[in-house]
């Protein structure tokens, strides 16, 4: 049986379509460090022209928000709608603001 | 001056090098020691073997005698294969296959380089420029490996230093110029194999030290690939690569 | 490539019914589900199985094709054999990922494979004895797995949808390029052509296995229809599968190996004959012709390799203890 100790660490890939765009996350592999996780994220991710910049980071190096917690994250911006520019009234005729 | 028929020997022996090594590199489909590595074996064989399309492509047409790529890829005796003897030489272990890569590409990302920069073959000067990119890629990733496995366990430490003693030997075929590469030389096609020796040692110097590898004294380097003698393994590699066009001669696929 | 048919999947679960309802909620609001959002361990436990079984079949995939890639008779199919099997290596590699969501790990999983454990879609059993089953594999078994994997892009669990719709934008090609191998052979020789219509009464019965038993004798699927992890019976996919392939067999002039198949123009469908069922059993329990030797040259490549996953491991902790020695001598 494997040893936990020996297992090869999981990368989460980010790819970069083109320039202008943010990274987005693609997937995942594995490599025994980071040099051979961007080798194999650049031979498994991008085989299509899928982008011309990866990153990767350890899966383990990433913190989560709590799911159970999301409602207390996330609800209360819902009803803010003063941060978006249509709780604005503003006459027709001052044109496009 | 324009690219001759005289001439389709040489591309043949760089065609047959990519071909050979691609083909070997496809063998390990499946059987990768690692996942991530079927993915990066297959890329780099898919490279190879585009490389030798294109170039059994501009050699027919150069020869005007109507050969396909394929006529020319899988319908040769083996006489008449002209790779260089590294390239045939069975894939072994990962540590075997990893160093026959890195010695390769460190000798053909300069080649291609010099070819796309002062080749007076404009068609050969064009695989070269996308080849380069490609050759430069497997000189990273075959290097990474080869310092991983040198300065690893033990037992990866003496698999590469048995894959050094093992293939070092057939490095020497890489810098020698047979008279169909002469003459290319001369034409302005390809560069001096003699001039990339000094790029090639330092590559290999610096991986080797990285990898705290041992470079192996090598008296007599061995040849033959250019002139069509090869060793063993060789003929039963075309007997799989063959195997189709030989058993259903003259049928389309 | 893989289709339903899942292998001893137990979906039983013991949370609350009040837990359970509001999962099923959930579900039926089409909201995907999360790996970190609470769910049925029945859930879970059907998902790792089944992804895990997907993943396996892609990597057991690779070696009845693989076996091909040294002998394809053109540069061309060389090319296009090596691609599609090097994709399918990069569909078990996504697959794992997915079930690495759930708390399993890919060595876990390969342990489960290399002993036995594990399931894989039982089509990798078969033989590829000559060039033709390349062509059929391609067009019949890639297409019978799209059939399947299309609607699991719309699975319930994120992760697994998410893999899905890369694989099923990568296997695009696969599909064709099968088709395209037959329709050379169907066009070709006598020699081909019988060489065409031999491959296709070998793979024709087992590609319609690979959907799975009758729903009525399915004792899994209505679990996984209510979480959405599947969205159509393996009698409907069967049935499309047929529809869609039949008239691709006539277009080569092939003749499909079922004498009772008949187009039965009330419900629009074809009619099948009878299914072996015996013969699935048999090789779904390892009673294949190859599943000896797939599991083996699985197990020989994981061992062969072990020596070079142990060398990355122990170098990338050498480096790591000199940047720290580096560290602490600059501090």
């Amino acid at each position: 049986m494997t040893d936990k100790h020996d297992l090869t660490p999981l990368w989460e890939v980010f790819i970069r379509p083109r320039n202008g765009l943010h990274h987005r996350h693609v997937g995942s592999l594995h490599a025994s460090d980071s040099a051979l996780a961007l080798q194999a994220a650049r031979d498994v991710y991008t085989r299509r022209g899928e982008g011309n910049s990866i990153w990767v980071c350890r899966s383990a190096d990433i913190a989560a928000s709590d799911p159970s917690f999301a409602e207390a994250n996330f609800e209360p911006a819902d009803d803010k709608i003063y941060r978006h520019p249509t709780f604005y009234d503003i006459p027709d005729e001052v044109g496009h603001m | 001056m324009a690219t001759a028929e005289t001439n389709v020997p040489a591309i043949l022996e760089i065609a047959d090098d990519c071909l050979i090594l691609g083909h070997r590199l496809s063998e390990w489909c499946g059987h990768a020691p690692i996942l991530e590595e079927e993915m990066a074996l297959a890329n780099m064989g898919l490279d190879l073997l585009g490389q030798a399309r294109a170039l059994y492509a501009h050699a027919g047409e150069l020869e005007g005698k109507g050969r396909s790529e394929d006529d020319l890829a899988f319908l040769r005796r083996e006489r008449d294969y002209v790779n260089c003897l590294l390239v045939e030489r069975r894939n072994g272990d990962f540590a075997h296959t990893m160093l026959r890569q890195l010695y390769f590409a460190a000798f053909m990302q300069p080649f291609w380089r010099e070819v796309a920069a002062n080749s007076t073959d404009a068609t050969l000067a064009g695989i070269a420029a996308k080849a380069e990119k490609e050759m430069a890629y497997h000189l990273r990733h075959a290097g990474e490996w080869v310092i991983r496995m040198g300065d690893g366990t033990d037992e990866s430490a003496r698999r590469m230093a048995d894959a050094a003693i093992e293939l070092h030997r057939y490095t020497g075929e890489l810098f020698m110029a047979s008279p169909a590469r002469q003459k290319a030389i001369a034409d302005g096609l390809l560069p001096d194999p003699e001039s990339l020796r000094g790029e090639w040692d330092a590559t290999i110097a610096t991986v080797f030290a990285e990898a705290k590898l041992e470079m192996p004294e090598i008296r007599v380097m061995q040849k033959g690939g250019r002139d069509g003698n090869h060793g063993e393994d060789m003929g039963h590699l075309l007997a799989e690569l063959q195997f189709m066009q030989r058993a259903y001669p003259g049928q389309t696929w | 490539m893989y289709s339903q048919g899942l292998i001893g999947a137990d979906s039983s679960t013991t949370e609350s019914e009040e837990f359970l309802a509001a999962f099923q909620a959930r579900i039926d609001r089409e909201e995907k589900i999360e790996p970190n959002d609470p769910m049925p361990e029945g859930y879970r436990r059907t998902l790792v199985r089944q992804i895990g079984q997907h993943a396996h079949s892609e990597i057991v995939g690779m070696l009845p094709e693989g076996n091909w890639i040294t002998r394809a008779p053109s540069l061309r199919r060389k090319i296009a054999l090596l691609a599609k099997v090097q994709d399918e290596g990069g569909h078990g590699l996504y697959l794992y990922s997915a079930a690495e969501t759930l708390g399993v790990s890919r060595e876990q999983m390969t342990e489960e494979l290399l002993s036995g454990k594990a399931k894989y879609s039982s089509i990798f059993n078969y033989p590829t004895p000559t060039w033709a089953d390349i062509g059929a594999i391609g067009w019949l078994v890639d297409g019978a797995a799209i059939m399947n994997q299309i609607p699991l892009c719309r699975c319930s669990f994120g992760p697994y949808a998410r893999a899905m719709i890369r694989v099923c934008k990568e296997e695009s090609f696969h599909q064709r390029q099968g088709y395209e191998i037959m329709m050379t052979l169907a066009r070709g020789s006598e020699e081909q052509k019988q060489m065409a219509q031999e491959a296709l009464n070998r793979w024709w019965w087992p590609s319609l296995m690979m959907f799975g038993p009758h729903d009525s004798d399915s004792t899994h699927g209505d679990q996984s229809m209510k979480w959405k992890i599947k969205r159509f019976s393996n009698d409907e996919l069967r049935q499309k599968f047929i529809t869609a392939t039949v008239p691709q067999a006539e277009y080569l002039g092939l003749t499909v190996p079922d004498p009772d198949l008949k187009w039965n123009e009330e419900t629009k469908l074809y009619d099948h004959g009878e299914i072996d069922w015996a013969e699935f059993k048999a090789v779904v329990s390892g009673n294949g012709q190859m599943n000896r030797d797939r599991i083996r040259d699985r197990n020989k490549a994981w061992d062969d390799g072990a020596w070079v996953r142990e060398a990355a491991l122990v170098h990338a902790q050498k480096r790591a203890d000199k940047q720290h020695i580096a560290r602490e001598a600059a501090e």
